[in-house]
């Protein structure tokens, strides 16, 4: 290796978003880890607190800093490093690294760029430097031509002839781009894509074609090798971040499979990587034809994926070959004796599942295309496919029991489904097979290789089969063992055999589970050691098959193993933080003696690394799987509560199949689960909630409404359309609302709660033991309750509350916590109006901001909740909130931009996909860091307001006049310009985009004459004007920062009023 | 899925393994061995150096792409998708079988193939666990059993039979008509061997095993891969023996590069249980180039026991046994692993550029 690198930055990723998500904490933590055993100094940039990589022991030095070249230049050039990694860090880093090397800051601090050159990575960013350079040495890309304008897009496409895709150059997970069938199609999908990218690529579509990719590695002496390929089971049209992926290739022949790895290995060499790519290929389903779509020069989720699908540690071989190793002089380290240098051999298939939460976005379509919207995904392992889908299909955790017995899917067309893709496809094929449409019918509309097909077919097979019998004794041995090793889960074999009532499911699956333990069907444990068994490992990676007849594994069931539960898959409201708690817990575990056991299925996450761990189940986090490994293992105990919700929501289940459950008991879970429950011990302390009911009557609605006042929150416990929770204002909202977006019954009860209006929110996140407080941060929000917590601003310590408020919220704390006999970590969101505490919510686990305020407070909450969970002394840090001299803050980070037609609004429901922390000495440089780092820019000097209700612009006028005094020229609709006239702020006026007066909003947001827009919705209802969200929308679109909170706005814009360049300090974590 | 029919693996240690027929109803017996490979069950299965041997796919999902056509490439007179005429293995075993098929170039399933050349098959088995047996305990004897099909009584060893003299071809058999004529010592030859040659000008004089080829006017020697113990083809050693003194390249693959070890005086031995797929790595010894190559075979060359004249040339970076060797001064080399691949990765066939290179050179 080069002995001269002593000091390196790595780049992180930011905060997570769609298409750049949890898989480089992963990717940066192995990097880190791979430097550190060199005996590198290590500095890492990322303001996403939540992470793994940015923990205390990871990075030597950490910068909760934005990833953009400004700041990282001053970094450089505080902490002079010898080298610099790109590749780790998603596009985010890659592009911050390019800007770096194109305004010669890497050159004028003397930064070396490990690993792969920054202009191979240019010749793989620009689409036609890229063409040219496969073109160099005759591999066939996918012609394409860029344009720099609407009408050349028109002319090229109509020589290609359509369908055609257009791509945005240099944006992240396919933003800008599309397929479209027509020229009205290009037109509009054209415009889009420039607000992206000044040129857009015009290609001949090769839609239905096959999607595979390769994971390939080459170090400095041109030694390659292809980590992994895999299979998109979605053919060409779905971009790879949708589809559902096999590992590896299925469908491929020995010819197929080696000629396109030895493209791979021909463009690697000749591109110069020096580290890992990735290259995605479309092959036709007919021929050994085939094109490069693209050639990714860093570490990618598809890496992060291959590297759980493998157990080979991309990212980590990665950065010692950044360093000069040769493949060849690093250890495979899962056998620790045999090369790095090698090809993984599998002997099980992985199945990869997206994850979507479409749902919580209001109108955003459905359908799936080339441009990525899924927030998480799942790996299935199994050894078939049956197994592996059905397992991967339980995982994403939709309320899905696998490929069959769900609830049943109403649709109308079912070959129009099958055909224009949405994230319920998968489903849809159940459907037709079950409806009797053969293969071949199903190939021709969705055109996903028959093999597949085939394989889901057998599992309808199965079903019918099952459906012969009624009672579970009648099922001959048999036929239950091939249900269970094509992935049926007891809950399937119940509800297909037994047919039970709601009620009666639980008890079915528990006679389902018994009467086949008493039959001897019980699932396997088995290694993935890279080599197929070939060599003997060490490897504690494991998962769980029922198609086996030996444990690859002994268990010692000794009592000093400990199993944690993970988070699942990454969506809306549950991310990398949950992923960080698991991690601590299971480090805290370790530390004190036990092994520790970790089950979680996400691909993108440090917890699924075989090496956070002494063993890890990469397997469901489903009652019947953690039975199935409890049994086994008869640990100690299990850890529910750093999770999030899914294990949460397992410890009652748990507790009564006699499992023991660490820290606060299930019934105490429970006690604060149930919102009955917990009221009646609310009542019983004197700690007051919003008032509430369920009702099942629109007459006791309208009774209860009465009683409280408008507005309500409505929380339907059946949902037919759009988000589950609203706020509304008035009777006609509410009668809306209930009719046509839920209904009202007996079986679907309807919770209505009063919502008080500007209030502050706050949280407590503390750790009790045996009902005491041990201790304790409270934070507050930016915005006034109605956010949900998720997306709103949170201030640790808090800067603006009464000493009173706070006085009473830790007093209420301390009496939930003895009410509940609290052990472990919990959660709680109080309001707060006049000093008046009302709880809105309290959870006994870990919460969201768990990581953010253990690190500002440099005290870790997990560690302490998870030695009190383990019954071990614990040791109190003496540290108050009120003695730090800087303050944190936690900001979310949104994707509106990827979901079209998505309103970018906040409301009860959650839907920022990602958070940052950022530390400052004081508020204003804490938000002006947090705000930047999720992508605000500070305006350069337009400033359109359209500040919604009085209350609103109230609150913006102090912000107005600042900045007026700064010098920005403010723009203003028309009642908003009245209203800062009249307060002595000067503001131009733009008229509403429905109105054909000049000068216009619309035409000013799509000129890009604006810096930054600030639109207030005018109440919380449904019932928005369409103005604002015209407005809005187009700010999203056409790239314009856009804040649509007035505290909030007002918020940033006195910070950046107040504070100069020179004013944001440019300190890392250690130094405050 | 059609009517289940049982079928039982036996290993020699007494360990049964019950699963399904997908294959012909036939029982037999043979040497149980594994192969890590992730595809390319067409081009093993006809792979000649498998003879005799019961072959268990550590890849539980095996047939999904079916099996292609038999047509013969015109240019070459060769199959263009199979190793040699027939299915060499004498069964086979396998987690999971894809029943239905899908694949362009498919015209049937893997079991009908099997089932046509008489070749039994077994699905529905903890295949991994059979392979840590053999690990464990090393390659041993096996039979498999199917339903309503009498089982051997005995277990035979197949290392015992002459095998090479089995799979040879029996008359010599020219191919191509290009400018370098090489002869290639047909062992129980890979046709990718040939179809390698084929693309680098040349004439292709397939000789048997035994054949004294001595007389024949060539330019260089192909020595192929082939099944069982090197020790059995003490001919062949003699002729490769006159073909060295003669001085024109020699170029040995797997069993080709024993028997040069052999003719240059050194020793062979069984390994535990052999290198069996494509993922095998060898470090080209003096150098910082690494290969990943295809592998089958379940005998090594002990390079300890080479003379001075020769000089290790690939090492197995997994377990640093010999991948090759070459002699110091003269035009002959030989490599363990297969250059020609198929199936498997083709990072290696660069060795058949060397070797026409050093066959122009002294064609001279």
């Amino acid at each position: 290796m080069d002995k001269n690198i002593k000091k390196v930055i790595l780049l992180g990723s930011g905060a997570l978003k769609i298409g750049e998500a949890g898989e480089f904490d992963y990717s940066g933590s192995q990097a880190l880890k791979a430097l550190k055993e060199e005996g590198v100094y290590t500095v890492l940039i990322n303001p996403n607190i939540a992470t793994i990589q940015t923990s205390e022991n990871i990075a030597d030095r950490v910068y909760f800093l934005p990833v953009t070249p400004e700041y990282v230049e001053q970094v450089i050039e505080r902490e002079k490093p010898d080298g610099i990694l790109l590749a780790f860090g998603g596009q985010t880093a890659l592009n911050c690294g390019v800007q770096l090397y194109k305004n010669g800051t890497l050159e004028k601090y003397g930064v070396q760029v490990l690993g792969t050159p920054v202009q191979a990575i240019i010749d793989t960013e620009d689409r036609e430097k890229f063409v040219e350079k496969l073109d160099e040495i005759d591999v066939k890309t996918i012609k394409s031509e860029a344009v720099t304008s609407v009408s050349e897009a028109k002319r090229v496409a109509a020589q290609l002839g359509y369908p055609i895709i257009i791509r945005a150059a240099y944006t992240l997970g396919g933003l800008g781009s599309g397929f479209c069938d027509n020229e009205a199609e290009l037109e509009t999908l054209a415009s889009k894509a420039f607000t992206y990218s000044p040129q857009i690529l015009v290609e001949k579509s090769l839609k239905g074609w096959k999607e595979v990719e390769y994971e390939v590695v080459r170090d400095r002496y041109d030694n390659c090798i292809t980590v992994c390929n895999m299979e998109n089971f979605d053919p060409l049209g779905i971009h790879t971040g949708e589809s559902i992926v096999v590992a590896p290739s299925q469908t491929l022949t020995n010819a197929e499979y080696h000629k396109l790895r030895q493209l791979a290995i021909k463009i690697i060499r000749h591109v110069g990587i020096v580290g890992e790519c990735n290259v995605q290929y479309a092959l036709d389903p007919n021929s050994e034809d085939y094109r490069v779509i693209e050639v990714n020069a860093r570490l990618s989720r598809s890496s992060a994926l291959a590297s759980k699908a493998t157990g080979y540690p991309l990212a980590f071989v990665a950065a010692k070959l950044g360093l000069g190793y040769g493949l060849h002089e690093l250890k495979n380290s899962v056998t620790k004796s045999t090369t790095a240098c090698f090809e993984p051999a599998l002997d099980y298939i992985v199945c990869k599942i997206p994850r979507w939460d479409l749902g919580k976005f209001k109108g955003v379509s459905r359908e799936l295309g080339s441009s990525m919207k899924s927030v998480g995904e799942v790996m299935a392992i199994g050894r078939n496919f049956e197994e592996a889908i059905q397992k991967g299909l339980r995982m994403i955790g939709q309320g899905m029991h696998g490929f069959v017995a769900n609830k049943e899917l109403a649709v109308e067309d079912i070959d129009g489904a099958l055909s224009h893709p949405t994230d319920k496809r998968i489903f849809i094929i159940a459907n037709a097979l079950k409806g009797g449409y053969s293969v071949d019918r199903i190939h021709e509309l969705t055109k996903i290789d028959k093999w597949f097909l085939y394989k889901l077919r057998n599992i309808i097979d199965i079903e019918h089969k099952l459906e012969t019998f009624s009672q579970v004794e009648q099922v001959p041995d048999s036929l239950m063992l091939e249900a269970k090793q094509r992935g049926f889960s007891d809950f399937q074999i119940a509800r297909m055999v037994l047919h039970p009532a709601p009620a009666r499911m639980e008890e079915c699956i528990k006679q389902v589970r018994e009467y086949r333990k008493s039959r001897g069907i019980t699932p396997y444990i088995k290694q993935i050691d890279t080599l197929a068994a070939e060599y003997p490992a060490q490897t504690n990676y494991l998962y769980v098959t029922y198609n086996a007849t030996e444990h690859d594994i002994d268990f010692p069931q000794d009592g000093k193993s400990v199993i944690v539960l993970g988070s699942g898959a990454y969506r809306i409201g549950s991310s990398v933080e949950f992923d960080w708690c698991s991690v601590n817990a299971a480090n805290t575990i370790r530390q004190n003696g036990y092994r520790s056991i970790m089950i979680n299925y996400n691909p993108e996450t440090v917890s699924t690394d075989y090496d956070t761990c002494d063993r890890l189940y990469f397997d469901e986090l489903t009652l019947e799987r953690v039975l199935d490994i409890t049994d086994l293992e008869v640990p100690m105990g299990v850890v529910v509560s750093t999770g999030g919700q899914i294990p949460n929501n397992l410890a009652m289940r748990l507790q009564q199949e006699h499992v023991p459950i660490l820290g606060t008991s299930a019934e105490d879970i429970d006690r604060a689960e149930d919102r009955h429950k917990f009221s009646s011990m609310c009542d019983e302390l004197g700690i007051d909630q919003p008032r509430w009911r369920e009702l099942t009557t629109m007459d006791d609605i309208y009774k209860f409404v009465d009683e409280v006042g408008f507005p309500v929150l409505i929380r339907p416990s059946y949902v037919l359309s759009g988000a589950a929770m609203n706020v509304v204002s008035n009777r006609g909202e509410l009668e809306h609302f209930l009719t046509l977006a839920t209904s009202v019954s007996k079986q679907h009860p309807v919770v209505v709660t009063e919502f008080i209006e500007n209030a502050k929110e706050i949280e407590i996140d503390a750790v009790a033991k045996d009902g005491e407080v041990l201790i304790y941060a409270i934070s507050e929000h930016v915005e006034f309750a109605g956010v949900h917590s998720g997306d709103a601003t949170m201030v640790f310590p808090p800067q603006k509350m009464y000493v009173e408020t706070m006085r009473r919220i830790k007093k209420i704390s301390r009496q939930v916590a003895q009410g509940l006999h609290i052990s472990g970590p919990f959660n709680m969101q109080v309001m707060a109006k006049n000093n008046e505490i009302k709880v809105i919510e309290c959870n006994l686990r870990a919460s969201r901001s768990f990581p953010f305020v253990s690190k500002v407070l440099k005290v870790n909450f997990i560690e302490i909740a998870t030695q009190v969970m383990l019954g071990l002394p614990v040791e109190i840090p003496h540290k108050s909130a009120f003695e730090l001299d800087y303050v944190g803050i936690k900001a979310p980070q949104f994707s509106f931009s990827r979901l079209q037609k998505t309103d970018p609004v906040l409301g009860v429901e959650m839907s920022s996909t990602g958070e940052v922390g950022c530390i400052g000495d004081d508020f204003h440089e804490a938000i002006l860091k947090a705000m930047v780092s999720v992508g605000y820019a500070i305006p350069k000097k337009n400033v359109l307001l359209s500040t919604g209700d009085s209350r609103s612009k109230a609150d913006m006028i102090s912000a107005a006049q600042a900045l007026q005094a700064k010098g920005y020229k403010l723009y203003a609709t028309k009642g908003t310009a009245d209203f800062l006239f009249h307060n002595g702020v000067s503001a131009e006026v733009l008229h509403w985009p429905d109105s054909d007066m000049k000068p216009n909003t619309l035409d000013y947001i799509k000129e890009k004459k604006i810096d930054l827009v600030i639109n207030i919705p005018k109440n919380l209802s449904e019932t928005e004007l369409n103005n604002d969200y015209t407005i809005r929308r187009s700010a999203i679109d056409f790239n314009i920062p856009l804040i649509t909170n007035a505290r909030l706005a007002a918020a940033f814009i006195h910070a950046f009023c107040r504070l100069d360049k020179q004013d944001i300090k440019i300190k890392s974590w250690n130094e405050y | 899925m059609s009517e289940r029919k049982t079928a039982i693996l036996v290993l020699e240690d007494g360990t049964q393994f019950k699963g399904f027929s997908f294959g012909a109803d036939r029982s037999v017996s043979g040497e149980v061995v594994f192969n890590t490979a992730m595809m390319g069950y067409p081009e093993s299965l006809t792979d000649p150096s498998y003879s005799g041997q019961i072959l268990v796919l550590t890849y539980p999902l095996v047939g999904n792409y079916g099996v292609p056509p038999t047509e013969t490439d015109p240019e070459t007179g060769l199959p263009r998708f199979f190793e040699s005429d027939r299915i060499h293995i004498k069964a086979l075993v396998v987690a999971d079988y894809s029943f239905e098929h899908s694949h362009w170039n498919a015209v049937r399933s893997l079991g009908e193939w099997l089932s046509e050349h008489g070749v039994p098959a077994i699905y529905g088995v903890d295949t991994r666990q059979i392979t840590k047996i053999i690990r464990e305990k090393g390659v041993m004897l096996g039979k498999v059993a199917v339903e309503g099909c009498p089982a051997p009584e005995a277990f035979t060893d197949p290392n015992k039979e002459n095998l090479v003299a089995a799979v040879s071809c029996t008359e010599p058999q020219s191919y191509g008509r290009g400018k370098y004529r090489i002869v290639l010592v047909d062992c129980g030859c890979k046709y990718n061997i040939i179809r390698c040659l084929l693309r680098r000008d040349t004439t292709v004089v397939r000789v048997p095993w035994d054949y004294d080829f001595s007389t024949l006017d060539y330019d260089g020697v192909m020595l192929s891969n082939g099944p069982g113990d090197p020790q059995m083809c003490a001919v062949t050693v003699e002729n490769i023996k006159k073909a060295m003194a003669k001085g024109k390249p020699v170029f040995g693959i797997c069993l080709g590069n024993q028997l040069l070890s052999i003719a240059a005086g050194a020793t062979t031995y069984k390994l535990k249980y052999g290198h069996r797929g494509h993922n095998q790595p060898a470090l080209m010894v003096g150098t910082d180039t690494a290969v990943i190559t295809s592998q089958n075979h379940g005998f090594a060359v002990d390079t300890r026991s080479l003379n001075e004249e020769w000089e290790p040339l690939f090492v197995n970076l997994n377990d640093n046994t010999s991948e090759g060797i070459r002699h110091r001064s003269k035009p002959f080399f030989s490599v363990q692993f297969h250059p020609e691949a198929t199936s498997g990765p083709v990072d290696s066939e660069f060795l058949f550029d060397r070797f026409m290179a050093q066959v122009a050179e002294y064609a001279k």
